[in-house]
């Protein structure tokens, strides 16, 4: 079969991986958007930002110390998950309780703080960032071409998805967790720390937005604006899912990655608005989200 | 709902005692603006009505019927491009061009508010933002609006086919007769039957609809009400400028109504045109310095929510109450 719907395959086939490669990152940022709206109530729009400072900071140590992309992938997030912690217990810790809107234009003031300081530093013009010799080959699977950085983020951000998945839903830490989502007070009474929960949790969701950013850094140029524009489309991708459930987020942020890909195959005018389309459409039928509880 | 200090609930009854105090402000405020244009630059006081009108329609949802609005740079942004395509290439009355350009608001306020007053709080935020970012993406691939290079050279014309708007006093005289009127509409329904409404949905929606306001109507109504204003304060800064860009539709315009409605006051009727003033001079300011303006924005934004609330008139108000 060399065809489908008058399209060819290879085009088809291509689409659909980089449909799902784009996934991949709405659903790790989409993932950490509804973790720690779970439990800290606070939509965080910071949560671009701290994806393009993911990339950032990998380019800078690769530039200073010449570290390989392997070491990068595990220092870079890490290193956004310690900044998360300072924001967590200097900035966001004063805002729960309040109004959520509270907590959404405290983030995004913290994301203009970190964009503007990026783009001050380092120029509005994107950074090349090479991508590991190891997986810069492409491979030819029954005429569909694969490049082995893409299919490695797909996979990757599955696992990570899907080990995140499991560490809430099925472990004592994330039973804690779920507890705490539901009734705080109850929780504090059976001496589990909840502050320091929450900051664990922040933290957590930065890195996992940190890591995305180093896995997004050879792909898309390392610039102060690379977060800014996908987090809106993981705004629109968390209004879909209904930020009720895990597993909703990660289905959600994979299937709109896909939606977009054959959108660019169909109407490629039209890709960069099918996402917000799909939402306009959800939330006519369906106003609490596909996954979400109704409210 | 948790507690929602977002909004200054202005005592009943005191607006009597306070009637000469408000004629006393609004008679200093005719005679700053009337003089403005001799002591300051007349195209920065024109920049900064139309932003303070902006600015105070945005106010009108969040303060007076409790919607964060993250989308509004669409009305602002869009009602510009139509003003500006209409008086530059079908060559209509300018003033005939703003008001096309705040029906066109108007009309987009009616297609985005039918579908994000669906949800609330904070997913009405996201909602706006996600769907000025599909209106953005219209507006960038729209045959007229020339992408990045925007709607350029937009002639100011005659109004009414009279009056050269190419003076700058007579444009201001414009722009300040477009302020005041917005203003005064803007004054009009939140002291209305109406506006009472409103005000109930947001201190209590569920026991609003209990006693058979249909809440989606009202809102919806609002929502169209303050795109249609921000409509008209985008059409307004097309002809001051000359120019539509898509630098009026983007999120950055969306965020910094809000900072100005913030900064402040939410729920005042003048704290957003203060914001308004502040934002735009700050803007003027570190435009020179290369600094970039988006750093202090974001910092004056973080202040506003640890800190101050309730906004700089808030504040004052507050204090003047005690």
């Amino acid at each position: 079969m060399t065809e489908l719907f008058g399209i060819p395959m290879p085009v088809l086939s291509g689409q659909i991986l980089l449909g799902l490669f784009n996934g991949a990152f709405y659903a790790l940022l989409s993932l950490g958007l509804a973790v720690i709206f779970g439990l800290l109530r606070v939509i965080n729009f910071a949560h671009g930002a701290l994806y393009m400072m993911g990339a950032f900071i990998a380019f800078l140590l690769g530039q200073w110390l010449g570290l390989p992309f392997w070491a990068l992938l595990v220092v870079a997030p890490i290193l956004v998950g310690v900044f998360a912690v300072a924001m967590e217990k200097l900035l966001l810790r004063h805002v729960y309780g309040l109004d959520p809107l509270y907590g959404l234009l405290l983030t995004f003031g913290v994301a203009l703080v970190i964009e503007g300081m990026a783009q001050y530093m380092f120029g509005v013009a994107g950074k090349p960032f090479s991508q590991p010799q190891a997986l810069s080959g492409v491979s030819m699977i029954g005429g569909m071409i694969l490049p082995h950085y893409r299919v490695f983020v797909i996979v990757v951000a599955l696992i990570t998805c899907l080990g995140t998945w499991a560490l809430i839903e099925r472990t004592r830490l994330g039973a804690f967790l779920r507890a705490a989502t539901e009734n705080r007070p109850l929780v504090e009474a059976f001496g589990v720390n909840v502050p320091v929960l929450l900051t664990a949790t922040y933290a957590f969701s930065a890195l996992l937005a940190g890591f995305a950013g180093v896995m997004g850094a050879p792909v898309f140029q390392v610039s102060a604006f690379m977060g800014s524009n996908l987090i809106i489309i993981v705004f629109a991708v968390v209004v879909i899912g209904g930020m009720g459930s895990i597993g909703g987020a990660i289905a959600s942020g994979f299937l709109l990655g896909l939606c977009e890909g054959l959108t660019k195959v169909v109407y490629p005018e039209a890709a960069n608005i099918v996402v917000f389309a799909i939402m306009a459409v959800v939330l006519f039928f369906r106003p609490s989200g596909l996954f979400g509880k109704a409210a | 709902m948790q507690s929602t200090d977002l909004y200054i609930r202005p005592e009943l009854g005191q607006g009597t005692r306070r009637l000469p105090l408000q004629a006393l402000l609004l008679a200093a405020g005719l005679v700053a603006l009337a003089a403005a244009p001799f002591l300051l630059y007349p195209v920065f006081v024109m920049k900064l009505l139309c932003f303070a009108l902006f600015a105070s329609a945005f106010n009108l949802l969040l303060g007076y019927v409790g919607l964060l609005s993250f989308g509004h740079a669409a009305f602002f942004g869009g009602a510009a491009y139509v003003t500006a395509h209409s008086v530059k290439v079908w060559g209509i009355d300018p003033v005939a061009g703003i008001l096309l350009g705040t029906l066109a608001a108007a009309v987009m306020g009616a297609a985005m508010g039918a579908i994000a007053i669906r949800r609330q709080g904070i997913y009405f935020a996201m909602t706006t933002l996600a769907l000025s970012q599909m209106i953005y993406f219209l507006f960038l691939r729209a045959p007229f609006t020339n992408a990045e290079d925007g709607i350029q050279n937009v002639p100011r014309g005659h109004a009414f086919g009279l009056i050269d708007l190419s003076q700058t006093l007579n444009m201001y005289g414009l722009v300040v007769a477009v302020f005041l009127i917005g203003m005064f509409a803007i004054w009009r329904v939140i002291n209305s039957p109406y506006g009472q409404v409103l005000k109930a949905l947001r201190e209590n929606e569920t026991r609003a609809v209990s006693l058979g306001y249909r809440a989606d109507r009202y809102k919806l109504g609002a929502f169209v009400f303050s795109a249609a204003i921000a409509g008209l304060a985008g059409a307004t800064k097309a002809l001051v400028f000359q120019i539509a860009t898509l630098t009026d539709v983007a999120w950055q315009m969306s965020g910094e109504v809000i900072l100005m409605s913030l900064l402040g006051g939410v729920g005042t009727l003048a704290g957003p045109s203060v914001g308004a003033g502040l934002i735009v001079t700050i803007q003027n300011y570190f435009a020179t310095t290369g600094f970039p303006v988006n750093v202090v924005l974001g910092l004056l934004f973080i202040l506003c929510v640890l800190c101050f609330r309730s906004g700089i008139v808030g504040e004052i108000a507050k204090r003047a109450r005690r």
